[in-house]
């Protein structure tokens, strides 16, 4: 055996490096700075729609928290902004993401197809930013990063499900963000709990490289997925079979705690909407409520689906389209479009061709703005 | 091996690296059997631990000791040819000694019971002391594997579920105590029982890797154990290491046979089966050359041991598990939409399984070196040699090797000495297909592992009577030109090899005719 000494050496400096390492990991947090690092709109092409996954191995996709990185994945990060671009992003929930939904067929894509033109000359290029969870303030969170891509248009896609304030912060990107949905709650004086409990708050120790270990490697598996991404045109998992929508419904009245008869409107986080609009400043903002699945069975006097009570989703139509006049939004409500046989597994989530008559609507409604007359 | 597991492993290699650097107020002898005694127990701790989970009761706990068993009787059916074989014999005190002395020390009681235990060692050919207190130790970690289940969680319990009922371990242990008895008392004067035990080891091999085999035998333990054998799978019976210890139990059996196998007592023989750092992937020593090493108390240098760990670490785990994210399977050949990406997909996958299985073998090498054990070497650069047949002399090398030693040379040895004589090519042909054939069917019996295997074999066929025709041309050529020939022979073999992972990685022939279809465009 070697001088014993050699081994005690090799072993203190392996320490000494091992401790240093994580100790400049935690006071530099180079986290962001890796995310931006990608190998997609280069190596491999970007993704059409942000990460998301929770079977990597047969979606070749993932879920993660680094914003950066998420976005640096994506098309939209693919370069500058072409002059003769009239961009669109898209923001919502799973429904605007496309869950069950091929690239192909999901609403960006398919408004995409459309091949509109502004009356300039411009393309209209469409961008999905939709990401799964339902929660007005993970599209804000997702609406202030989309601000950075320079868009002409954004369309936000919602549903009363991402409305109730009790559960803005419960989507887990938002509690993996925290810092930067508490500068959008100061920026926008949000009726949010900066110092919620429900933020994930590093320590020092969660701030090491040991400590982040999950996070480089979930960075790292995205890049790799790239590969299968590029290779294959899946970023998604299709199961064979899946449930439709719940048709027979319970008599229950009561939505997040609320009961009938009367919504309180301070319940919903409709400011979260202003703030919106607030950060857009001059790009428009057109708010879509989102087609839902409209039940004709048992209880369907009572709920409109799953989700839905009819007596708040009734009020909370029309509170949307009080406050979408009296503030000036844009507004297109289109809760009834698509017919209950054009929906995969859930109330909002749409087939193909449910998305087709969604897009086919919206494509209208774009041209109508950008072409008043 | 999981990352904790190696952890373990390191830490008990370092043990039995201080062991042999040795304390001061420890002989030499002493710390020699301390550390073949902590081998002993050591391995057979780590086939239970290492054993995964699996949906049939009490298996996980069943199959290490069907491997203690199988190896306990296999050792029993070779003992005669080694006590006749006296100059190959070690020195060790003869258990009439041993039990003499016992028998001197008049500890009344167990006095009669000693006495039996005399007399069954006897008969068990239990010849030393030292195999005596092997089988007694071999019993009392069983035993106690099993008593872990009156633990409470979480001390319970080393094997991944809790173990069954004690009496079941007793009369189990019984059991390969009686038949290890019945084999040692007809086996002397039979060369029939080793051949017996090879043809049951095989079996066993087969019905472990032939899918509906592996099945119906899943169903009949799931019946065994009261549960519903309608969901029984082939792999229900994940019996770990098995693979490897049938090539070690039947090269020891070969080896009685042929009288090459030294004398080797019932600790040393069971060491050598279950040597943990090589029980789940090799490599496959020999005995002869494992048993120099376990007599010998060298000082040894501990760097390179914990380099190749570190090395195989940072392979298995960085390389390999990372390109398995990517690595080709059955989906990607439907999905993919380019044949140029399915090359991407089939490089990843040669990579990967070349990380992922030499990865484990510089750690079960480095192990080995830590505790002064010189594993042989399993991989040595075959991505980068100039032809198929240097590919399989640096590919799984001691696999090659076995199968060369016990069916290749034996196989053209007959088909040349036979009274028929056949033609040169014939022979070459006829050994070559045939032992890849053997080897691709090792990994499973599907058509796709046979088919891996022809092509393996065709290609080195063609590779020998390429060489047999080129030879005298090529001696002539000058330095440049062999140079670019070398590199040329490099990336043949190397993609010729790469195609032949379609066949491996793929469980159908119709995916893989598919495979190839896009990887060239179809």
């Amino acid at each position: 055996m070697k001088d014993p000494r050699f081994v005690r050496n090799v072993l203190i400096k392996a320490l000494v490096l091992f401790i240093a390492a994580n100790v400049l990991f935690a006071f530099t947090n180079p986290l962001p700075a890796l995310g931006r690092l990608s190998a997609y709109n280069g190596l491999f092409r970007g993704r059409l729609r942000l990460p998301y996954g929770d079977r990597p191995d047969l979606a070749y996709n993932l879920s993660l928290f680094n914003l950066d990185a998420m976005f640096a994945s994506h098309e939209i990060a693919s370069g500058r902004k072409p002059a003769d671009e009239f961009r669109v992003v898209l923001v919502g929930d799973s429904s605007t993401w496309g869950f069950l939904l091929r690239p192909e067929d999901t609403l960006s894509t398919l408004l995409d197809a459309r091949g509109l033109v502004t009356p300039s000359g411009k393309q209209v290029r469409v961008f999905n930013l939709g990401y799964p969870t339902m929660s007005l303030t993970k599209d804000l969170l997702m609406l202030n990063r989309a601000l950075r891509y320079q868009p002409d248009l954004i369309l936000w896609l919602v549903t009363l499900e991402s409305f109730p304030a009790s559960k803005q912060l419960t989507s887990p990107i938002v509690q993996h963000n925290p810092q930067e949905i508490r500068e959008l709650i100061a920026a926008s004086n949000l009726r949010l709990e900066a110092n919620s409990p429900e933020f994930v708050n590093l320590t020092r120790w969660d701030q090491t490289l040991v400590g982040q270990r999950r996070a480089i490697a979930d960075w790292f598996r995205l890049q790799l997925y790239g590969t299968l991404w590029s290779a294959t045109g899946v970023d998604q998992y299709y199961p064979e079979k899946y449930d439709p929508p719940q048709r027979d419904l319970t008599d229950e009245e009561a939505f997040y705690g609320l009961e009938p008869p009367v919504l309180n409107e301070s319940d919903l986080a409709f400011d979260v909407l202003g703030a919106g609009v607030k950060l857009a400043g001059d790009v428009p903002v057109l708010f879509v409520n989102e087609p839902i699945y409209l039940s004709n069975g048992q209880n369907s006097d009572i709920r409109y689906n799953f989700y839905y009570p009819r007596w708040i989703y009734d009020q909370y139509r029309q509170a949307m389209r009080l406050r979408a006049e009296a503030n000036g939004w844009l507004y297109l409500d289109v809760w009834d479009l698509v017919p209950a046989g054009e929906f995969t597994n859930s109330a909002i989530h749409l087939t193909p061709a449910g998305e087709n008559l969604l897009a086919e609507q919206i494509a209208r409604t774009i041209m109508t703005l950008i072409n008043p007359r | 091996m999981t990352l904790p597991q190696i952890l373990i492993f390191v830490v008990f290699a370092l043990l039995v690296a201080l062991l042999r650097r040795g304390p001061g107020r420890i002989q030499a002898v002493q710390r020699l059997e301390l550390i073949r005694w902590l081998l002993l127990a050591g391995s057979v701790l780590a086939i239970y631990w290492m054993q995964p989970s699996l949906p049939v009761r009490y298996l996980d706990f069943w199959l290490p000791t069907a491997t203690l068993g199988l190896a306990v009787l296999v050792w029993a059916a070779t003992r005669e040819r080694r006590e006749n074989n006296e100059k190959m014999s070690l020195h060790e005190p003869d258990a009439r000694v041993v039990f003499t002395r016992l028998s001197a020390s008049k500890q009344s009681t167990g006095w009669g019971l000693l006495r039996r235990l005399r007399r069954l060692a006897m008969t068990l050919h239990l010849r030393t002391g030292e195999n005596l207190w092997a089988a007694t130790v071999l019993a009392i970690i069983v035993l106690l594997v099993g008593l872990m289940r009156y633990l409470p969680d979480p001390a319970c319990c080393l094997t991944s579920t809790r173990p069954p009922d004690l009496w079941k371990i007793i009369a189990a242990v019984g059991i390969i105590g009686l038949t290890a008895y019945g084999l040692a008392k007809v086996s002397p004067s039979r060369r029939s029982i080793p051949q017996l035990v090879t043809l049951l080891l095989i079996g066993v091999f087969i019905v472990l890797k032939t899918e509906p085999l592996a099945q119906a035998a899943a169903a009949g333990l799931r019946a065994l154990s009261g549960q519903s054998t309608r969901l029984a799978s082939a792999l229900d019976i994940r019996w770990l290491g098995f693979s490897y210890i049938a090539f070690r139990l039947i090269h020891t059996l070969r080896d009685r046979l042929t009288g090459k196998l030294p004398d080797l007592s019932l600790r040393e023989f069971i060491t050598y089966i279950i040597f943990f750092p090589a029980f789940t992937a090799g490599p496959i020593d020999r005995v002869q050359r494992f048993t120099q090493d376990l007599r010998k108390l060298e000082p040894l240098d501990i760097s390179p041991g914990g380099q190749r760990i570190l090395l195989g670490i940072f392979k298995k785990f960085a390389l390999a598990d990372s390109l398995a994210l990517i690595a080709l399977n059955a989906a990607h050949v439907e999905q993919v939409k380019s044949g140029l990406w399915l090359w991407v997909l089939l490089y990843a996958y040669a990579l990967r399984i070349y990380f992922d299985f030499s990865g484990y073998t510089d750690i079960a090498i480095g192990l080995g070196k830590l505790m002064g054990f010189k594993l042989p070497e399993n991989f040595e650069r075959p991505y980068l040699k100039p032809n198929l047949t240097t590919f399989w002399n640096s590919w799984h090398i001691t696999l090659a090797q076995w199968f060369r030693a016990y069916f290749f040379n034996p196989l053209t040895r007959a088909m040349r000495s036979g009274p028929r004589k056949y033609p040169l090519w014939l022979v070459v042909l006829t050994g070559q297909l045939s032992t890849m054939l053997l080897i691709g069917l090792w990994h499973g019996i599907t058509w796709n592992f046979a088919a891996w295997g022809l092509w393996h074999g065709v290609g080195l066929f063609i590779h020998s009577r390429w060489t047999e025709a080129t030879r005298a041309r090529l001696a002539s050529l000058t330095a440049q030109p062999q140079r670019w020939l070398s590199i040329a022979g490099t990336l043949l073999t190397f993609h010729y090899v790469v195609l032949g992972w379609v066949w491996f990685a793929l469980p159908t022939i119709e995916l893989s005719w598919k495979a190839f279809g896009k990887l060239f465009g179809g």
